[in-house]
């Protein structure tokens, strides 16, 4: 797994022509391992659509780019920190945000955005419960200690708790960032005879071989790699940003890559392998912060806040000049050679030489077995149930991990610094302006582990329309998504079945809606002690809006029309196994997830766009997990409430919970304007009830299911992840 | 007017209070580089919010000796505007221009949320465009933000009418609710909340105007 296998070794020679030494198969193994080269996955990323009118960077560089308009784009991608972050919360997710945030300004972009799709074992897991908290509070504070000191909002994210992530849990960094079209960067050493230069933060011995360990399950000795992990400095990376930045408008800079996974190695090869040329450098002229380092040390280091640039030949000065005035170093180290070579020197003798592109691009590619049916974690049958309390299932639900406020975690992130946050964290999509263009992007990123254990492919279709929905509830049209493919550990089939069908579903739902992929990130062998993770892929997708106030969840006003556009939706035993109605108040899983028609789906998305836009809703809300009645108590947080009478055969803990898709709540003044568009759009818009002062009350006309007072509710929603927390500290 | 935005390494608001400044109330700004000795020819200064020079030692504890700040303390000596705001109130306690420390929240946590306060004096340049006893809502986003001061120090920021803001839903702790407070000359203030973050319709709220305004209307009336 985390070493070259014989085959891969023999491959090694037959490039090299000779037996590699040490450092050269240090730096073979790194660049392939399953983490620098996808060779388990790639044959498969290639279904993915990748091309778009708005595209103008596709897979393969630091970050996807796409144009916003008016000559300018942004840049964003999605980035897994799982590994690091088990062994050591607090570092490892804060390098997570710090590696993303280099994916963007390597680019020439400038982060104006992040978000955090988080996964935890339960909090009240009697084994491990305790851990699963240190380890949810130390990634929480991971990333508020990085984003907010450079100076980034976290707009967003979501946070979810299952068992399987009890000894794997995953953080997945997305970052955006917006610049001219003329201001992009690529990670390409171009120009014979350029200079090399190094920039940022000394290295030292951390994150050695870190790219193999994410490349590893975990099992009893795994903590005896916390040396693996960086450790990060958000102070350095601010100040890189901003001299990069200017040091990339004076024109001197011809390219330039951050040092991420497999540090100096990664960055060398892969922007000599892009451009077709070579680099040679001396390890004697890196600066290091440790002494006696060996070329194998140096060269596999994943010390933080690093990049690689080269400049025009002659203009060194300009870029030095730069970087003295931000207080960092800037060395050159080597030049861009016509040989195609990746030569490392120490003290002038030659200590590794690699052809580049054989290094970057010729890892080899797996094709492993799929022929297993996925691993799935539940049975196909339903059991016999049956509520006797569906308002005390209501109250499970809001108080529950998943679907409870999650501010205790977001309101330790800045959200409002660099004064764009439109739509902040707790809405169905953020949205942050664009000063320059006048123009918003909305944003969301979605995954439902829990779906896709029950069916890859439907489940991943599912996150893609989930994602989608969420952007056009704010009224944006999806433009294009980056994603993160989460799962156990390739070798097995029954896994590996697991990858193919949830690639093959998002590579249907994206192209359907039209949100090509433009990056992304696969993080395989989450697995502690042979237990795998359930599948999660985790969707990113932006969307482009016009700058207005924003429309958000909680209802406004009392005595306007509730509607449930998109209607009722169906759902049966089988498609109910896993809602979080089956997860929270059943204990169990079974079945399929809800059923899908991506058709319907898309007409009920420019339907609510349109509604949005043309300021018919007041409030809009899609309903997601935890079915109709949760969303409805979501929309009642500012205090006004809702009677709602649903007219339907379903019995009542389908007609209240079930998550079939394709459905948003909107508040109106106008339900007559709501259903002309939603008729236009061939789409249900049913009226199901109007909105009151503090009462929820939720009923079929003849009885009443649910009536709660909406501060009881709110309470028991805003206050659980606390309360859940709490003992952590006694 | 001119207003002179301070960027230290690691300062990460001073965009927002240029933007602010620049955008939202139509003057003039400009940034003054931490190496600066002199503030050049500006009417106010502003120290924006960020981690100046990362704050690993103490928040402020390295920026009360750049170059800039010895122009800023000239500045304010002769009866210059000083707004500090968030990380720029905690340069302002540790350079000495404003008495009293920012400790860390009590809950110990970062925290960024809208706030109400109270303007408490609106004998300020800061204020004077407020009402006093005006509930204003602005954001805050800081780790350490709890005012602590000796109980002497308290008694005499009471008595001379110093505590220009005050928390009416206090989130970090800070003693007697203190947001925000002014110097004895009265013409430095440091406060933790945002009203950068809070000059734009769009963004929810236009309550930090009221501070920026009264210092281009107290400027105006020096002027005049």
């Amino acid at each position: 797994m985390s070493d070259l296998t014989s085959s891969e070794l023999d491959k090694v020679r037959s490039i090299l022509k000779r037996e590699p030494n040490e450092t050269e198969t240090g730096i073979f193994t790194v660049m392939w391992s399953e983490h620098c080269s996808y060779k388990s996955s790639r044959i498969h990323l290639k279904k993915l659509p990748t091309k778009g009118d708005r595209v103008l960077v596709g897979p393969g560089e630091n970050a996807g780019i796409i144009d916003i308009g008016d000559g300018y784009a942004i840049a964003f991608k999605i980035e897994s920190h799982n590994h690091p972050s088990f062994i050591e919360p607090f570092q490892g997710a804060a390098t997570g945000v710090g590696g993303i945030l280099r994916d963007i300004f390597t680019m020439g972009a400038r982060p104006i955005a992040v978000m955090d799709a988080l996964r935890f074992g339960p909090l009240d897991d009697r084994e491990w419960g305790d851990r699963n908290k240190r380890i949810l509070e130390g990634v929480v504070g991971g990333i508020s200690h990085y984003g907010n000191c450079f100076g980034v909002p976290t707009v967003g994210g979501e946070t979810v708790f299952e068992s399987c992530y009890n000894g794997n849990p995953l953080v997945n960094v997305f970052a955006l960032g917006v610049f001219r079209h003329d201001e992009i960067f690529f990670g390409r050493a171009t120009g014979i005879g350029n200079p090399v230069i190094y920039v940022g933060a000394k290295t030292g011995r951390d994150g050695i071989k870190g790219a193999s360990m994410a490349s590893a399950e975990f099992d009893e000795d795994s903590k005896d790699k916390r040396p693996n992990v960086q450790v990060g400095d958000p102070f350095m990376e601010k100040l890189l940003l901003e001299a990069c930045l200017e040091a990339m408008h004076t024109g001197a800079v011809v390219g330039i890559q951050d040092m991420g996974a497999a540090g100096l190695t990664c960055s060398t090869c892969e922007m000599g392998s892009r451009a077709e040329t070579g680099i040679e450098f001396d390890l004697t002229l890196v600066p290091q912060r440790e002494t006696g380092m060996t070329p194998y040390e140096i060269m596999l280091s994943e010390s933080q806040e690093r990049m690689l640039l080269v400049a025009e030949k002659g203009r060194e000065d300009e870029v030095f000049a730069i970087f003295k005035k931000w207080g960092l170093d800037a060395v050159t180290i080597g030049v861009v050679t016509d040989d195609g070579m990746l030569r490392v020197k120490d003290h002038g003798k030659v200590v590794a030489e690699i052809p580049n592109r054989e290094l970057a691009d010729e890892a080899p590619l797996y094709d492993r077995p799929h022929n297993a049916a996925p691993y799935r974690p539940a049975p196909m049958e339903a059991p016999e149930f049956g509520s006797p309390d569906l308002k005390g299932d209501l109250f499970a639900l809001v108080g529950s991990g998943d679907l409870c406020s999650k501010r205790w975690i977001w309101q330790q992130y800045d959200y409002t610094v660099r004064t764009n946050t439109i739509a902040g964290p707790g809405g169905d999509a953020a949205i942050v302006r664009i000063k320059e263009t006048g123009t918003s992007i909305a944003m969301s990123l979605d995954g439902n582990g829990r779906y896709c254990a029950l069916d890859p492919r439907e489940g991943a279709k599912l996150m893609v329309a989930e994602c989608c929905r969420n952007l056009s509830t704010v009224g944006a049209v999806p433009a294009a998504a980056t994603n993160n493919l989460n799962f156990g550990n390739p070798e097995r089939p029954e896994i590996m079945a697991q990858i193919v069908e949830a690639i093959e579903g998002i590579t249907e739902a994206c192209r359907f809606f039209d949100t090509p992929i433009t990056g992304g990130n696969v993080s395989l062998y989450n697995e502690t002690l042979g237990e795998a993770i359930w599948p999660t892929p985790v969707m990113g997708i932006v969307g482009l809006m016009k700058t207005a106030e924003p429309v958000t969840i909680p209802f406004k006003q009392q005595g306007r029309t509730v509607m449930l556009l998109g209607g009722l939706g169906a759902c049966d035993a089988t498609h109910f196994g896993g809602t979080q109605y089956a997860k929270v108040v059943l204990n169990k899983m079974w079945g399929l997830p809800p059923a899908l028609d991506m058709d319907y789906e898309k007409r009920v998305q420019t339907a609510i766009r349109e509604i949005v836009n043309e300021g018919h809703a007041e409030s809009a809300h899609d309903v997601s997990d935890g079915g109709l009645a949760v969303a409805l108590a979501e929309c009642t947080v500012n205090g006004v409430g809702a009677s709602i009478e649903i007219a339907t055969d379903l019995r009542p803990e389908f007609a209240l919970f079930h998550e079939g898709p394709s459905r948003i709540l909107v508040s109106t003044a106008v339900p007559e304007a709501v259903e002309e568009i939603a008729r236009k759009n061939n789409v249900e818009a049913l009226r199901i009830g109007a909105t009151i002062y503090t009462e929820l009350r939720i009923g079929d006309g003849s009885v009443t299911w649910i009536d709660s007072p909406v501060d009881r509710l709110k309470q028991v929603w805003e206050n659980a992840l606390a309360e859940q927390l709490a003992p952590v500290h006694a | 007017m001119r207003f002179g935005v301070v960027v230290f390494p690691g300062s990460n608001c001073d965009h927002d209070a240029w933007y602010a400044v620049s955008h939202n109330l139509g003057h003039s700004a400009e940034f003054i580089w931490h190496d600066s000795r002199t503030l050049g020819l500006v009417d106010a200064v502003i120290l924006p919010g960020g981690f100046a020079y990362g704050d690993y030692l103490r928040c402020g504890a390295i920026a009360k000796f750049s170059p800039v700040m010895s122009a800023v303390r000239e500045f304010a000596e002769t009866g210059g505007l000083v707004l500090g705001i968030c990380n720029g109130f905690q340069v302002l306690v540790e350079s000495g221009l404003l008495p009293g420390a920012l400790l860390r929240n009590r809950g110990l946590k970062f925290v960024c949320r809208p706030v109400a306060l109270r303007v408490e004096t609106t004998d300020t340049p800061f204020t004077a465009a407020a009402t006093k006893g005006q509930q204003i809502t602005l954001p805050v986003a800081h780790g350490e933000g709890c005012y602590f001061a000796d109980d002497a120090t308290l008694a005499m920021l009471r008595r001379d009418d110093r505590v220009v803001l005050r928390y009416v839903d206090n989130p970090n702790g800070s003693l007697d609710d203190i947001a925000g407070i002014c110097s004895e000359k009265r013409n430095v203030m440091g406060m933790m909340p945002h009203p950068e973050r809070a000059a734009d319709a769009l963004l929810g709220s236009t309550d930090g105007k009221v501070i920026l305004e009264s210092m281009i209307h107290s400027l105006s009336v020096a002027a005049a």
